[in-house]
Protein backbone atom coordinates (compact mmCIF):
# COMPACT_ATOMS: atom_id res chain seq x y z
CA UNK A 1 0.00 0.00 0.00
CA UNK A 2 1.57 3.36 -1.41
CA UNK A 3 1.43 5.82 1.75
CA UNK A 4 -1.40 8.19 -0.73
CA UNK A 5 -3.91 4.90 -0.18
CA UNK A 6 -3.11 4.69 3.30
CA UNK A 7 -4.24 8.41 3.79
CA UNK A 8 -7.04 7.89 1.33
CA UNK A 9 -8.36 4.74 3.22
CA UNK A 10 -7.47 6.94 6.64
CA UNK A 11 -9.83 9.76 5.60
CA UNK A 12 -12.44 7.37 4.14
CA UNK A 13 -15.08 7.82 7.56
CA UNK A 14 -15.20 11.75 6.99
CA UNK A 15 -15.99 11.37 3.27
CA UNK A 16 -19.15 9.69 4.24
CA UNK A 17 -20.13 12.42 6.48
CA UNK A 18 -19.21 14.82 3.31
CA UNK A 19 -21.69 12.09 0.94
CA UNK A 20 -23.98 12.03 4.15
CA UNK A 21 -24.50 15.91 4.35
CA UNK A 22 -24.51 16.50 0.25
CA UNK A 23 -26.68 19.09 -1.05
CA UNK A 24 -28.65 17.07 -3.49
CA UNK A 25 -28.99 14.12 -1.57
CA UNK A 26 -32.32 12.42 -1.58
CA UNK A 27 -34.29 13.30 1.56
CA UNK A 28 -37.13 11.30 3.14
CA UNK A 29 -39.42 12.89 0.34
CA UNK A 30 -37.78 11.27 -1.96
CA UNK A 31 -38.10 8.35 -0.64
CA UNK A 32 -41.43 8.73 0.46
CA UNK A 33 -42.17 9.03 -3.23
CA UNK A 34 -40.22 6.36 -4.37
CA UNK A 35 -41.12 3.23 -2.49
CA UNK A 36 -44.71 4.07 -1.42
CA UNK A 37 -47.73 4.61 -2.96
CA UNK A 38 -50.94 6.79 -2.09
CA UNK A 39 -48.96 8.62 0.54
CA UNK A 40 -51.43 10.68 2.54
CA UNK A 41 -49.55 13.26 4.59
CA UNK A 42 -50.85 13.45 8.46
CA UNK A 43 -49.89 16.66 10.29
CA UNK A 44 -49.89 17.76 13.73
CA UNK A 45 -48.96 16.58 17.28
CA UNK A 46 -52.63 17.30 19.16
CA UNK A 47 -50.74 19.43 21.38
CA UNK A 48 -49.23 21.84 20.11
CA UNK A 49 -47.93 22.61 16.29
CA UNK A 50 -47.44 20.54 13.19
CA UNK A 51 -43.21 20.34 13.10
CA UNK A 52 -42.11 20.42 9.04
CA UNK A 53 -38.75 18.54 9.85
CA UNK A 54 -41.35 15.46 10.36
CA UNK A 55 -43.30 14.41 7.66
CA UNK A 56 -45.32 11.61 8.55
CA UNK A 57 -48.16 9.81 7.24
CA UNK A 58 -50.01 6.52 5.87
CA UNK A 59 -49.42 4.57 2.44
CA UNK A 60 -48.65 1.12 0.85
CA UNK A 61 -45.74 -0.88 -0.23
CA UNK A 62 -46.91 -2.54 -2.75
CA UNK A 63 -49.99 -3.78 -1.47
CA UNK A 64 -49.23 -3.44 2.22
CA UNK A 65 -49.98 -0.48 4.07
CA UNK A 66 -47.47 1.21 6.51
CA UNK A 67 -47.05 4.22 8.41
CA UNK A 68 -44.01 6.03 7.32
CA UNK A 69 -42.10 8.78 9.18
CA UNK A 70 -39.10 10.59 8.04
CA UNK A 71 -37.03 13.12 9.38
CA UNK A 72 -36.97 15.80 6.54
CA UNK A 73 -34.21 18.25 5.97
CA UNK A 74 -36.29 19.72 2.77
CA UNK A 75 -35.04 20.44 -1.09
CA UNK A 76 -33.84 24.03 -1.84
CA UNK A 77 -32.89 26.76 0.70
CA UNK A 78 -37.51 28.35 0.87
CA UNK A 79 -38.47 24.29 1.49
CA UNK A 80 -35.40 23.98 3.86
CA UNK A 81 -36.02 26.75 5.98
CA UNK A 82 -39.88 25.96 6.46
CA UNK A 83 -38.33 22.51 7.73
CA UNK A 84 -36.00 23.95 10.26
CA UNK A 85 -33.38 21.84 7.97
CA UNK A 86 -34.46 18.89 9.63
CA UNK A 87 -33.84 20.12 13.00
CA UNK A 88 -37.20 18.48 14.73
CA UNK A 89 -38.72 20.47 18.02
CA UNK A 90 -40.23 18.16 20.63
CA UNK A 91 -43.65 18.80 18.12
CA UNK A 92 -41.87 16.60 15.64
CA UNK A 93 -41.18 13.74 17.81
CA UNK A 94 -44.31 13.82 19.68
CA UNK A 95 -46.18 13.58 16.17
CA UNK A 96 -44.00 11.10 15.04
CA UNK A 97 -45.21 9.19 18.17
CA UNK A 98 -48.42 9.77 17.84
CA UNK A 99 -48.58 8.44 14.37
CA UNK A 100 -47.04 5.13 15.80
CA UNK A 101 -49.38 4.59 18.32
CA UNK A 102 -51.72 5.26 15.36
CA UNK A 103 -50.05 2.48 13.69
CA UNK A 104 -50.43 0.06 16.60
CA UNK A 105 -53.65 0.25 16.81
CA UNK A 106 -54.07 -0.92 13.14
CA UNK A 107 -51.30 -2.94 13.63
CA UNK A 108 -49.68 -1.18 10.77
CA UNK A 109 -46.08 -1.49 10.10
CA UNK A 110 -43.53 1.47 10.77
CA UNK A 111 -40.85 2.57 8.69
CA UNK A 112 -38.69 5.45 10.24
CA UNK A 113 -36.72 7.54 7.69
CA UNK A 114 -33.86 9.13 9.58
CA UNK A 115 -32.08 12.16 8.60
CA UNK A 116 -30.86 14.90 10.51
CA UNK A 117 -28.15 16.61 11.85
CA UNK A 118 -29.73 16.69 15.75
CA UNK A 119 -32.64 17.45 17.43
CA UNK A 120 -32.68 21.38 17.21
CA UNK A 121 -31.36 23.04 20.02
CA UNK A 122 -33.25 26.32 20.97
CA UNK A 123 -35.12 28.49 23.78
CA UNK A 124 -38.82 27.04 22.28
CA UNK A 125 -37.35 23.37 21.60
CA UNK A 126 -36.00 23.23 25.46
CA UNK A 127 -39.22 25.28 26.69
CA UNK A 128 -41.32 22.18 25.40
CA UNK A 129 -39.44 19.53 26.83
CA UNK A 130 -36.95 18.53 24.05
CA UNK A 131 -35.51 15.81 26.25
CA UNK A 132 -38.75 14.52 27.42
CA UNK A 133 -40.11 13.90 24.10
CA UNK A 134 -37.00 12.55 23.17
CA UNK A 135 -37.40 10.23 25.98
CA UNK A 136 -41.18 9.05 25.63
CA UNK A 137 -40.41 8.34 22.08
CA UNK A 138 -37.25 5.97 23.46
CA UNK A 139 -39.39 4.20 25.51
CA UNK A 140 -42.39 3.75 24.17
CA UNK A 141 -41.19 3.12 20.63
CA UNK A 142 -39.39 -0.18 22.90
CA UNK A 143 -42.93 -1.73 23.55
CA UNK A 144 -45.00 -0.47 20.72
CA UNK A 145 -47.19 -3.37 19.40
CA UNK A 146 -46.62 -3.61 15.57
CA UNK A 147 -43.08 -4.09 13.33
CA UNK A 148 -40.47 -0.71 13.33
CA UNK A 149 -37.88 -0.56 10.80
CA UNK A 150 -35.93 2.56 11.08
CA UNK A 151 -33.29 3.57 7.74
CA UNK A 152 -31.11 5.87 8.13
CA UNK A 153 -30.66 7.64 4.44
CA UNK A 154 -28.10 10.52 5.66
CA UNK A 155 -27.25 11.90 9.28
CA UNK A 156 -27.93 10.29 12.25
CA UNK A 157 -27.45 13.00 14.91
CA UNK A 158 -27.19 11.66 18.23
CA UNK A 159 -30.43 11.77 20.31
CA UNK A 160 -32.32 13.32 17.63
CA UNK A 161 -31.74 10.45 15.38
CA UNK A 162 -32.23 7.77 18.08
CA UNK A 163 -35.63 8.93 19.18
CA UNK A 164 -36.95 7.95 15.56
CA UNK A 165 -34.75 4.53 15.53
CA UNK A 166 -35.60 2.19 18.36
CA UNK A 167 -36.83 -0.54 16.12
CA UNK A 168 -36.77 -4.25 15.18
CA UNK A 169 -34.35 -3.40 12.82
CA UNK A 170 -31.77 -0.33 11.95
CA UNK A 171 -31.00 -0.30 8.15
CA UNK A 172 -27.93 2.16 6.90
CA UNK A 173 -27.23 3.35 3.75
CA UNK A 174 -23.82 2.86 2.36
CA UNK A 175 -23.14 6.69 2.78
CA UNK A 176 -25.26 7.39 5.88
CA UNK A 177 -23.67 8.15 9.29
CA UNK A 178 -24.42 7.37 12.77
CA UNK A 179 -22.71 9.00 15.64
CA UNK A 180 -22.98 10.12 19.24
CA UNK A 181 -21.75 13.47 18.44
CA UNK A 182 -20.73 15.51 15.20
CA UNK A 183 -16.86 15.14 13.88
CA UNK A 184 -16.48 18.36 13.95
CA UNK A 185 -18.06 18.81 18.25
CA UNK A 186 -16.10 15.46 18.97
CA UNK A 187 -12.98 17.59 17.92
CA UNK A 188 -13.70 20.58 19.20
CA UNK A 189 -14.26 19.25 23.05
CA UNK A 190 -10.78 16.76 22.22
CA UNK A 191 -8.58 19.07 21.09
CA UNK A 192 -10.13 22.18 20.93
CA UNK A 193 -9.93 22.49 17.32
CA UNK A 194 -12.87 21.46 15.26
CA UNK A 195 -10.93 21.11 12.19
CA UNK A 196 -9.35 17.76 13.54
CA UNK A 197 -12.63 16.24 12.26
CA UNK A 198 -11.38 13.79 9.71
CA UNK A 199 -9.50 12.39 13.01
CA UNK A 200 -12.61 12.17 15.01
CA UNK A 201 -14.76 11.19 12.20
CA UNK A 202 -12.36 7.77 12.59
CA UNK A 203 -12.11 7.44 16.20
CA UNK A 204 -16.30 7.98 15.98
CA UNK A 205 -17.09 4.53 14.44
CA UNK A 206 -19.99 6.23 12.80
CA UNK A 207 -20.04 4.93 9.19
CA UNK A 208 -22.43 2.34 7.58
CA UNK A 209 -19.87 -0.65 7.40
CA UNK A 210 -18.40 0.42 11.11
CA UNK A 211 -21.97 -0.07 12.67
CA UNK A 212 -22.54 -3.49 11.02
CA UNK A 213 -19.66 -4.86 12.45
CA UNK A 214 -20.81 -3.16 16.07
CA UNK A 215 -23.85 -4.57 15.55
CA UNK A 216 -25.49 -1.62 15.94
CA UNK A 217 -27.57 -1.73 12.42
CA UNK A 218 -28.55 -4.92 10.77
CA UNK A 219 -28.58 -4.02 7.13
CA UNK A 220 -25.94 -2.01 5.13
CA UNK A 221 -27.49 -0.64 1.44
CA UNK A 222 -25.18 -0.02 -1.18
CA UNK A 223 -25.59 3.31 -3.40
CA UNK A 224 -23.67 3.30 -6.09
CA UNK A 225 -23.92 6.63 -8.59
CA UNK A 226 -25.09 9.68 -6.04
CA UNK A 227 -26.79 11.07 -9.16
CA UNK A 228 -29.05 7.40 -9.27
CA UNK A 229 -30.64 6.15 -6.36
CA UNK A 230 -32.93 4.17 -9.10
CA UNK A 231 -31.67 0.78 -7.61
CA UNK A 232 -31.42 2.07 -3.78
CA UNK A 233 -35.23 2.45 -3.82
CA UNK A 234 -35.66 -0.38 -5.70
CA UNK A 235 -33.58 -2.56 -3.57
CA UNK A 236 -35.32 -0.73 -0.03
CA UNK A 237 -38.39 -1.52 -0.92
CA UNK A 238 -38.24 -4.73 -1.51
CA UNK A 239 -36.58 -5.39 1.63
CA UNK A 240 -39.12 -3.55 3.75
CA UNK A 241 -42.17 -5.75 1.91
CA UNK A 242 -40.20 -8.56 2.92
CA UNK A 243 -38.83 -7.53 6.89
CA UNK A 244 -42.84 -6.34 7.18
CA UNK A 245 -44.44 -9.41 6.03
CA UNK A 246 -42.22 -11.51 7.72
CA UNK A 247 -42.75 -9.38 11.16
CA UNK A 248 -45.93 -9.41 10.70
CA UNK A 249 -46.66 -12.97 11.07
CA UNK A 250 -44.22 -12.85 14.68
CA UNK A 251 -46.13 -13.20 17.86
CA UNK A 252 -46.12 -9.49 19.17
CA UNK A 253 -44.35 -10.96 22.69
CA UNK A 254 -41.57 -12.36 20.39
CA UNK A 255 -41.16 -9.12 18.30
CA UNK A 256 -40.71 -7.20 21.22
CA UNK A 257 -38.76 -9.38 23.58
CA UNK A 258 -36.47 -9.57 20.02
CA UNK A 259 -36.64 -5.64 20.24
CA UNK A 260 -35.47 -5.68 23.78
CA UNK A 261 -32.62 -7.54 23.60
CA UNK A 262 -31.57 -6.34 20.25
CA UNK A 263 -30.71 -2.93 22.64
CA UNK A 264 -30.18 -5.04 25.68
CA UNK A 265 -27.06 -6.65 24.48
CA UNK A 266 -24.97 -3.74 23.21
CA UNK A 267 -22.09 -2.20 25.45
CA UNK A 268 -18.95 -2.92 26.01
CA UNK A 269 -17.64 -3.45 29.57
CA UNK A 270 -15.18 -5.99 32.20
CA UNK A 271 -16.51 -7.45 35.29
CA UNK A 272 -14.94 -8.06 38.21
CA UNK A 273 -15.54 -9.14 41.53
CA UNK B 1 -31.61 13.71 63.64
CA UNK B 2 -29.87 11.32 61.84
CA UNK B 3 -27.78 13.07 59.84
CA UNK B 4 -25.54 14.01 62.79
CA UNK B 5 -24.73 10.53 63.54
CA UNK B 6 -24.32 9.46 59.45
CA UNK B 7 -21.36 12.70 58.90
CA UNK B 8 -19.65 11.85 62.06
CA UNK B 9 -16.57 11.39 60.29
CA UNK B 10 -16.38 12.72 56.20
CA UNK B 11 -13.77 10.96 54.54
CA UNK B 12 -13.61 13.03 51.67
CA UNK B 13 -13.61 16.23 50.35
CA UNK B 14 -17.19 18.42 50.60
CA UNK B 15 -16.12 19.56 47.18
CA UNK B 16 -14.54 18.21 44.43
CA UNK B 17 -11.73 20.12 42.81
CA UNK B 18 -13.63 20.76 39.18
CA UNK B 19 -13.23 22.58 36.64
CA UNK B 20 -14.00 26.73 35.74
CA UNK B 21 -16.05 28.27 38.47
CA UNK B 22 -16.86 25.61 40.86
CA UNK B 23 -13.10 25.22 41.55
CA UNK B 24 -13.18 26.85 45.36
CA UNK B 25 -10.48 29.57 46.24
CA UNK B 26 -7.87 27.97 47.99
CA UNK B 27 -9.10 27.90 51.31
CA UNK B 28 -5.87 27.65 53.57
CA UNK B 29 -7.46 25.58 56.97
CA UNK B 30 -9.90 22.82 55.84
CA UNK B 31 -11.96 23.95 58.37
CA UNK B 32 -14.20 26.35 55.93
CA UNK B 33 -15.89 26.42 52.65
CA UNK B 34 -16.59 28.77 50.21
CA UNK B 35 -20.41 28.75 48.63
CA UNK B 36 -19.94 29.28 44.61
CA UNK B 37 -23.14 31.28 44.42
CA UNK B 38 -23.17 33.35 47.30
CA UNK B 39 -19.38 33.64 48.25
CA UNK B 40 -19.65 33.57 51.51
CA UNK B 41 -17.17 31.65 53.62
CA UNK B 42 -19.18 28.74 55.56
CA UNK B 43 -17.91 26.30 58.41
CA UNK B 44 -17.92 23.26 56.26
CA UNK B 45 -19.18 21.78 59.26
CA UNK B 46 -22.24 23.49 59.32
CA UNK B 47 -22.41 22.58 55.57
CA UNK B 48 -22.83 19.18 56.45
CA UNK B 49 -24.76 19.55 58.87
CA UNK B 50 -27.51 21.35 56.13
CA UNK B 51 -27.07 18.01 53.90
CA UNK B 52 -24.36 19.71 52.18
CA UNK B 53 -26.85 23.02 51.26
CA UNK B 54 -25.25 26.83 51.81
CA UNK B 55 -27.42 27.88 54.62
CA UNK B 56 -26.97 31.59 53.44
CA UNK B 57 -28.47 31.38 50.30
CA UNK B 58 -29.72 27.24 49.57
CA UNK B 59 -27.22 26.34 47.34
CA UNK B 60 -26.91 22.94 46.44
CA UNK B 61 -23.32 21.76 47.02
CA UNK B 62 -22.58 19.07 44.16
CA UNK B 63 -22.42 15.72 46.51
CA UNK B 64 -20.47 12.92 45.62
CA UNK B 65 -22.94 9.46 45.32
CA UNK B 66 -21.86 7.67 47.89
CA UNK B 67 -21.84 10.49 50.29
CA UNK B 68 -25.67 11.21 48.89
CA UNK B 69 -26.68 7.84 49.83
CA UNK B 70 -25.43 7.71 53.12
CA UNK B 71 -27.67 10.92 53.36
CA UNK B 72 -30.54 9.23 52.34
CA UNK B 73 -30.97 5.86 53.21
CA UNK B 74 -32.22 4.54 56.36
CA UNK B 75 -28.36 3.50 58.37
CA UNK B 76 -26.78 0.68 57.10
CA UNK B 77 -29.08 -0.51 54.93
CA UNK B 78 -27.34 0.53 51.51
CA UNK B 79 -26.15 -2.99 49.54
CA UNK B 80 -24.52 -2.37 46.46
CA UNK B 81 -24.66 -4.63 42.93
CA UNK B 82 -22.83 -4.51 40.05
CA UNK B 83 -20.04 -2.82 41.89
CA UNK B 84 -17.46 -4.36 39.94
CA UNK B 85 -18.54 -3.72 35.77
CA UNK B 86 -15.67 -1.72 34.90
CA UNK B 87 -15.10 0.73 31.53
CA UNK B 88 -13.00 -0.33 28.83
CA UNK B 89 -11.65 2.05 25.59
CA UNK B 90 -13.01 0.13 23.07
CA UNK B 91 -12.55 2.58 20.50
CA UNK B 92 -9.54 3.58 20.89
CA UNK B 93 -10.29 6.57 21.57
CA UNK B 94 -7.31 8.77 22.70
CA UNK B 95 -6.31 9.92 26.00
CA UNK B 96 -9.64 8.19 26.95
CA UNK B 97 -7.77 5.59 30.04
CA UNK B 98 -5.96 8.56 31.30
CA UNK B 99 -9.62 10.21 31.84
CA UNK B 100 -10.75 7.31 33.52
CA UNK B 101 -8.13 7.15 35.55
CA UNK B 102 -8.37 10.86 36.80
CA UNK B 103 -11.99 10.25 37.11
CA UNK B 104 -11.28 7.04 39.10
CA UNK B 105 -9.08 8.65 41.42
CA UNK B 106 -11.37 12.38 41.81
CA UNK B 107 -14.11 10.05 42.90
CA UNK B 108 -12.76 6.91 44.18
CA UNK B 109 -14.98 4.99 41.86
CA UNK B 110 -14.76 2.60 39.33
CA UNK B 111 -17.45 4.20 37.43
CA UNK B 112 -20.14 7.16 37.10
CA UNK B 113 -23.03 5.64 38.84
CA UNK B 114 -23.46 3.57 42.64
CA UNK B 115 -26.67 1.57 42.55
CA UNK B 116 -27.81 -1.03 44.89
CA UNK B 117 -30.44 -1.54 47.44
CA UNK B 118 -31.82 0.11 50.31
CA UNK B 119 -34.39 0.98 52.74
CA UNK B 120 -35.87 4.80 52.71
CA UNK B 121 -37.93 5.56 55.79
CA UNK B 122 -38.57 1.66 55.90
CA UNK B 123 -39.59 0.77 52.11
CA UNK B 124 -37.40 -1.46 50.47
CA UNK B 125 -35.90 0.12 46.86
CA UNK B 126 -33.80 -0.24 44.29
CA UNK B 127 -31.54 3.24 44.30
CA UNK B 128 -29.52 4.39 41.37
CA UNK B 129 -27.30 7.58 42.30
CA UNK B 130 -24.84 9.50 39.26
CA UNK B 131 -21.86 10.91 40.76
CA UNK B 132 -20.81 14.49 39.59
CA UNK B 133 -17.52 13.43 40.19
CA UNK B 134 -17.03 10.80 37.38
CA UNK B 135 -16.26 13.04 34.01
CA UNK B 136 -19.66 14.75 35.43
CA UNK B 137 -21.84 11.98 35.55
CA UNK B 138 -21.06 11.45 31.82
CA UNK B 139 -23.14 7.91 30.54
CA UNK B 140 -20.93 5.53 28.82
CA UNK B 141 -21.64 1.84 28.58
CA UNK B 142 -21.05 0.78 32.33
CA UNK B 143 -23.46 3.51 33.67
CA UNK B 144 -26.01 1.98 30.98
CA UNK B 145 -25.25 -1.53 31.75
CA UNK B 146 -25.86 -0.87 35.98
CA UNK B 147 -29.12 0.78 35.19
CA UNK B 148 -30.27 -1.55 32.96
CA UNK B 149 -29.29 -4.59 35.58
CA UNK B 150 -30.77 -2.41 38.25
CA UNK B 151 -34.01 -2.21 36.78
CA UNK B 152 -34.45 -5.48 35.80
CA UNK B 153 -32.98 -6.56 39.52
CA UNK B 154 -36.08 -4.23 40.50
CA UNK B 155 -38.75 -5.55 37.93
CA UNK B 156 -37.43 -9.25 39.17
CA UNK B 157 -37.95 -7.98 43.12
CA UNK B 158 -40.74 -5.97 42.57
CA UNK B 159 -39.41 -3.09 44.07
CA UNK B 160 -39.79 0.56 43.74
CA UNK B 161 -36.36 2.66 41.57
CA UNK B 162 -35.52 5.51 43.17
CA UNK B 163 -33.19 7.53 40.87
CA UNK B 164 -30.83 10.59 41.39
CA UNK B 165 -29.72 12.10 38.00
CA UNK B 166 -26.37 14.46 37.31
CA UNK B 167 -25.22 13.96 34.40
CA UNK B 168 -23.21 16.06 30.48
CA UNK B 169 -24.88 13.66 28.52
CA UNK B 170 -23.74 10.69 26.70
CA UNK B 171 -20.08 10.13 26.98
CA UNK B 172 -18.11 10.87 23.35
CA UNK B 173 -15.35 8.66 24.28
CA UNK B 174 -17.41 5.23 23.73
CA UNK B 175 -19.06 6.42 20.61
CA UNK B 176 -22.43 5.14 19.52
CA UNK B 177 -22.26 2.86 22.70
CA UNK B 178 -23.03 5.46 24.42
CA UNK B 179 -26.15 6.42 22.51
CA UNK B 180 -27.23 3.10 22.49
CA UNK B 181 -27.57 2.93 26.52
CA UNK B 182 -30.33 5.65 25.83
CA UNK B 183 -32.74 2.99 24.56
CA UNK B 184 -31.39 0.36 26.91
CA UNK B 185 -32.00 1.81 30.08
CA UNK B 186 -35.04 3.32 28.57
CA UNK B 187 -36.07 -0.64 27.30
CA UNK B 188 -35.41 -1.53 31.34
CA UNK B 189 -37.40 1.58 32.63
CA UNK B 190 -40.79 0.69 29.87
CA UNK B 191 -40.55 -2.89 31.38
CA UNK B 192 -40.36 -2.15 35.24
CA UNK B 193 -43.09 0.91 34.95
CA UNK B 194 -45.33 -2.19 32.87
CA UNK B 195 -45.01 -4.21 35.70
CA UNK B 196 -46.76 -1.21 37.69
CA UNK B 197 -43.79 -0.69 39.63
CA UNK B 198 -42.95 3.41 40.74
CA UNK B 199 -40.13 4.64 39.47
CA UNK B 200 -38.93 8.33 41.01
CA UNK B 201 -36.43 10.40 39.43
CA UNK B 202 -34.98 13.29 41.39
CA UNK B 203 -32.73 15.76 39.02
CA UNK B 204 -29.45 17.20 40.50
CA UNK B 205 -27.21 19.64 38.93
CA UNK B 206 -26.88 19.23 36.48
CA UNK B 207 -28.67 17.10 34.60
CA UNK B 208 -28.21 17.31 30.34
CA UNK B 209 -28.32 15.73 27.00
CA UNK B 210 -29.25 11.81 26.54
CA UNK B 211 -29.91 11.40 30.34
CA UNK B 212 -32.28 13.68 30.38
CA UNK B 213 -33.68 12.39 26.86
CA UNK B 214 -33.58 8.93 28.63
CA UNK B 215 -34.16 8.05 32.29
CA UNK B 216 -34.64 11.24 33.54
CA UNK B 217 -37.34 12.02 32.11
CA UNK B 218 -38.97 8.79 32.38
CA UNK B 219 -40.39 9.01 35.70
CA UNK B 220 -43.73 8.47 37.02
CA UNK B 221 -42.43 11.42 39.36
CA UNK B 222 -40.24 13.88 38.85
CA UNK B 223 -38.59 15.57 41.55
CA UNK B 224 -35.05 18.41 41.07
CA UNK B 225 -33.52 20.03 43.54
CA UNK B 226 -33.35 23.54 43.81
CA UNK B 227 -31.63 25.96 40.74
CA UNK B 228 -30.61 22.83 38.99
CA UNK B 229 -29.64 22.94 35.34
CA UNK B 230 -31.95 20.32 33.41
CA UNK B 231 -31.86 20.43 29.89
CA UNK B 232 -30.89 18.67 26.55
CA UNK B 233 -28.59 20.87 24.90
CA UNK B 234 -27.01 22.92 27.45
CA UNK B 235 -27.15 26.56 27.80
CA UNK B 236 -23.68 27.05 26.13
CA UNK B 237 -24.45 25.13 23.35
CA UNK B 238 -27.73 26.75 22.81
CA UNK B 239 -26.00 30.17 23.64
CA UNK B 240 -23.60 29.28 20.20
CA UNK B 241 -26.47 27.98 18.19
CA UNK B 242 -28.85 31.07 18.28
CA UNK B 243 -26.25 33.61 19.12
CA UNK B 244 -28.20 34.96 22.05
CA UNK B 245 -27.77 35.48 25.92
CA UNK B 246 -30.35 33.19 27.49
CA UNK B 247 -33.06 34.48 29.80
CA UNK B 248 -32.30 34.13 33.47
CA UNK B 249 -33.04 31.45 35.10
CA UNK B 250 -33.75 29.50 31.84
CA UNK B 251 -33.08 25.62 32.11
CA UNK B 252 -33.37 25.36 35.71
CA UNK B 253 -35.43 23.31 38.33
CA UNK B 254 -38.44 26.56 38.64
CA UNK B 255 -38.38 27.03 35.26
CA UNK B 256 -39.00 23.11 34.20
CA UNK B 257 -41.38 23.12 36.98
CA UNK B 258 -43.29 26.21 35.52
CA UNK B 259 -43.20 24.53 31.98
CA UNK B 260 -45.09 21.37 33.43
CA UNK B 261 -41.94 19.10 33.21
CA UNK B 262 -40.87 18.30 36.85
CA UNK B 263 -43.30 17.60 39.65
CA UNK B 264 -41.94 19.30 42.36
CA UNK B 265 -38.57 20.78 43.94
CA UNK B 266 -37.33 19.53 46.80
CA UNK B 267 -34.76 20.69 48.69
CA UNK B 268 -31.72 17.99 49.46
CA UNK B 269 -33.01 18.10 53.74
CA UNK B 270 -36.67 17.49 52.90
CA UNK B 271 -36.23 14.68 50.12
CA UNK B 272 -35.68 11.67 52.29
CA UNK B 273 -38.92 12.60 53.97
CA UNK B 274 -40.91 13.22 50.68
CA UNK B 275 -39.61 9.77 49.07
CA UNK B 276 -41.03 7.98 52.27
CA UNK B 277 -44.14 9.92 51.75
CA UNK B 278 -44.16 9.15 48.14
CA UNK B 279 -43.21 5.29 49.18
CA UNK B 280 -46.30 5.53 51.46
CA UNK B 281 -48.62 6.23 49.23
CA UNK B 282 -47.66 3.24 46.99
CA UNK B 283 -48.10 0.93 49.17
CA UNK B 284 -51.42 -1.62 48.51
CA UNK B 285 -53.78 -0.37 50.41
CA UNK B 286 -57.61 -0.76 51.11
CA UNK B 287 -57.87 -4.05 52.13
CA UNK B 288 -59.79 -3.04 55.54
CA UNK B 289 -58.26 -1.37 58.60
CA UNK B 290 -57.76 -3.70 61.35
Amino acid sequence: MTESQAAAEKAEPYDRVQAARAKGRPTSQNFIEQITEEFLELHGDRRYADDGAIIGGIARIYDLPVTVIGIEKGRGLQESIRRNFGAAHPEGYRKALRLMKQAEKFHRPVLCLVDTSGAYCGIGAEERGQGQAIAENIMEMMTLKTPIISLLIGEGGSGGALALAVADQVWMLENAIYSVISPEGCASILWKDAKKMQEAARYLKLTARDLLALGVVEQVIAEGSPKDFSSVYNTVKAMLYQQFTQALKKPTEMLLAERYQRFRRIGSFRETD
Amino acid sequence: MLKKSLFRKPKNELEYQGEGKLQRPSVPDDLYVSCPECKQTLLKAEVEEHCFICPKCNYHFKLQARRRIRLLVDNNSFQELNAGLQPVNWLEFPSYEEKLTAAQQKSGEPEGVICGTAQIGGYPVALFVMDPAFILGSMGTVVGEKITRLFEYATQQRLPVIGYTVSGGARMQEGILSLMQMAKTSGAVKLHSDAGLLYVTVLTNPTTGGVTASFAMEGDIILAEPRAVVAFAGPRVIEQTIRQKLPNGFQRAEFLLEKGFVDAIVSRNSQREYLTTVLRLHQKGGAGRD
